[in-house]
């Protein structure tokens, strides 16, 4: 598994080094992809240990369950952004689609569990398409496409909702709610569901020729073109994926809260990023794995949780903390994995 | 013959689009000014101008910063934190009089663009991961420091906020003066020219012997350093401290402006004349969006079309 990404990860430059200068280097190169890969799972279970040790209440099956369902809608906007930041790019745009995806579906459950679920994810999915399409087809930079679109789709939001005052509630006895509420050999549905969408898009990116694509493409763009790889199509489905996941994700939240509300999502994006590169994904694209994201989400949310049991401590210091852990990861990860590439 | 022809035509077209790209942004304010004059009622007054120049201030000052940040082929996102942290720190020091505790926010600011300079020049994080772990710090830092909303009650605040001198608000004149400082540093400094040479290509900015890092550091310095400036005209302005939602989106705006102004998100150029022109097109265009009664969401989605027009219409000359 860990040799698979690796070598889809950074092809050229392990097999140049091996080749040319065999041990030292070679070595130095495992060590620090070894860091990057597991780095933040250590740290994940190093922050288990000693929350359990610190809080009696850390470690109780109701702080775990919530925790695991808080997690689970970061989770799949996280997995989607995966994708993205792998082809190198980035989709700011996820919060925004989140509280939408949330809105309409509250909105569309009073027409059935269908509607619910595929009115968000095909505005969402819609919205991510045209990301793509402006990335991929026009060459326009992802950053500002997607922060335009971040605004965009808050437009949206507030005009479906005249102008943020109105919530629509989700009956509290249809199908829909229960796929938020419901839960299954005690553990909640949204984290089923999370924890399905995770296998199949470790799959997707590790074993079919899409994920192949994607690393080829967040690799060298212009290396993926010449080697016949669809590059503008393979941007366009990570970006309407993206759009697809965070909607999910959103409509997934609004089932559990059983309402739409308007307010969610500010400030997702950032975290989804922070977790995605928490998990050890390089920002700079080609080298990266969703299970990380998964780790990263989870080390959020046990820092969340740990400064929230301490009652003192404002939960302002939560941003403080995560502003300053996704700093120094990405400090280490440059130094890490690419010292290599600045010279 | 008719191959001249076509190549004329094609030259004038490329000629036209280039016209377009670096004049638009002017066409588009006088548009919306000639829209607002001739279907706004109680458009055309003193009282509605001076409004509109008070609240374009703030956002052109860090548009400002942002400017430099992309010349450099970077960006800062953390502007709008900064904003929220100097508020925090103005409301804090304001037992110290009203001077020294916009040092202190001020200082704060800096002390940001420090760390976001170091992060980019030395450690060589991409701007958009740098800025994006201290805009989410920053902002904490912000609400650890003030937790909610305070009233600022001191006279040389509220004189700033509201004062003028011969009918022109003290917040606009600084907005000018700074807006003209920065665009003398741009086009006939030293420090402008290693600027635009490091936006243009790092490696050759470098191998030509300029002081990459230190024009580096440098720049996002002055970007929090004004948009720290704004959050404390900001905070005079409305007379009180926000840092919960001071600043929320104000790196849209300002990227917006700069965008729109025609600098190349690719750097190597800065347009402070397109800037100011970009920040004061978005004014206006929320003003007649809110004066003709639509919602703020349609203003919202104005804005989001706004800006991917201005990056479509820029992108060939990015790529040059």
């Amino acid at each position: 598994m860990t040799t698979g990404t690796t070598e889809a990860g950074m092809p050229a430059d392990t097999v140049h080094l091996d080749a040319d200068e065999q041990g030292g280097p070679g070595r130095a190169e495992r060590l620090s992809a070894l860091a990057q890969q597991h780095g933040a799972l250590v740290t994940l279970l190093l922050a288990m240990v000693v929350a359990s040790l610190s809080f009696d209440t850390f470690l109780t099956g109701d702080n775990l369950e919530n925790m695991a369902l808080s997690s689970a809608f970061l989770a799949v906007v996280a997995l989607g952004m995966t994708f993205v930041i792998v082809t190198g790019g980035i989709d700011l745009s996820v919060g925004s689609l989140f509280a939408l995806g949330g809105v309409l579906a509250a909105w569309g459950s009073q027409y059935g569990t269908a509607v619910a679920l595929l009115l968000p994810l095909a505005v969402c999915g819609l919205i991510g398409l045209v990301n793509g399409l402006l990335i991929a087809r026009s060459g326009l930079a992802p950053f500002i496409v997607t922060l335009a679109a971040m605004l965009g789709a808050r437009g949206i939001l507030l005009a479906v909702t005249d102008e943020g005052s109105r919530t629509y509630l989700v009956d509290k006895d249809s199908f829909f709610a229960t796929l938020g509420q419901g839960s299954l050999l005690g553990i909640g549905v949204p984290v089923w569901i999370t924890v399905a969408l995770f296998v199949l898009g470790a799959v997707v990116l590790r074993r079919s020729r899409f994920g192949q694509y994607v690393y080829a493409v967040g690799g060298n763009e212009d290396a993926a073109a010449l080697m016949g790889a669809p590059v503008a199509r393979t941007k366009i489905a990570v970006y309407t994926l993206s759009g697809l996941y965070a909607g999910l994700a959103g409509a997934l939240n609004a089932a559990w809260l059983v309402s739409g509300v308007t307010i969610l999502g500010s400030g997702m994006e950032l975290e989804a990023i922070s977790a995605v590169v928490i998990g050890g994904t390089l920002l700079t694209g080609g080298f990266g794995f969703v299970s990380g994201s998964l780790v990263g989400v989870l080390l959020l949310k046990v820092i969340q949780n740990v400064i929230n049991q301490i009652g003192s401590l404002d939960s302002a210091y939560q941003q403080v903390v995560s502003g300053a852990f996704l700093a120094v990861v990405v400090v280490a990860q440059t130094w890490l994995g690419h010292r290599r590439r600045m010279l | 013959m008719t191959e001249l022809a076509v190549a004329r035509g094609a030259l004038d077209r490329g000629r036209l689009l280039r016209l377009a790209q670096q004049y638009g942004v002017y066409a588009g304010v006088a548009a919306l000014l000639l829209f607002n004059f001739a279907f706004t009622p109680h458009f055309a007054s003193a009282e509605n101008f001076r409004t509109q120049a008070v609240q374009v201030a703030p956002v052109l000052i860090v548009a400002l910063g942002m400017a430099l940040a992309i010349g450099t082929e970077g960006v800062d996102l953390s502007v709008g934190s900064v904003m929220a942290l100097a508020t925090s720190l103005l409301s804090l020091y304001l037992g110290y009089g009203p001077w020294v505790a916009a040092l202190v926010a001020v200082v704060g600011g800096v002390l940001v663009g420090l760390a976001n300079g170091a992060l980019v020049a030395f450690v060589g994080v991409q701007p958009i991961v740098a800025t994006l772990a201290l805009m989410v710090a920053a902002r904490g830092l912000a609400l650890v420091l003030l937790p909610q909303l305070k009233d600022v009650r001191d006279p040389g605040m509220s004189a700033l906020g509201s004062g003028d001198v011969l009918g022109v608000p003290y917040l606009v004149l600084i907005a000018a003066a700074l807006a003209l400082l920065v665009a003398f540093v741009v086009r006939r400094s030293t420090f402008g020219r290693q600027l635009l040479a490091i936006g243009d290509s790092r490696p050759a900015a470098r191998l030509a012997g300029l002081p990459v890092r230190r024009v580096l550091i440098v720049v996002y310095v002055c970007s929090g350093a004004l948009a720290a400036v704004a959050g404390v005209l900001a905070t005079a302005r409305l007379t009180a401290s926000d840092p919960t939602s001071l600043g929320t989106l104000m790196e849209l705006s300002a990227i917006t402006a700069v965008v729109v102004g025609g600098t190349p998100l690719s750097g190597g150029r800065v347009r402070i004349g397109g800037t100011v022109a970009g920040a004061v097109l978005i004014q206006l265009l929320t003003t007649t969006l809110v004066k003709h009664d639509l919602p703020p969401s349609w203003t919202q989605m104005a804005q989001a079309v706004v800006i991917v027009a201005a990056v479509y219409a820029a992108r060939e000359r990015g790529k040059r």
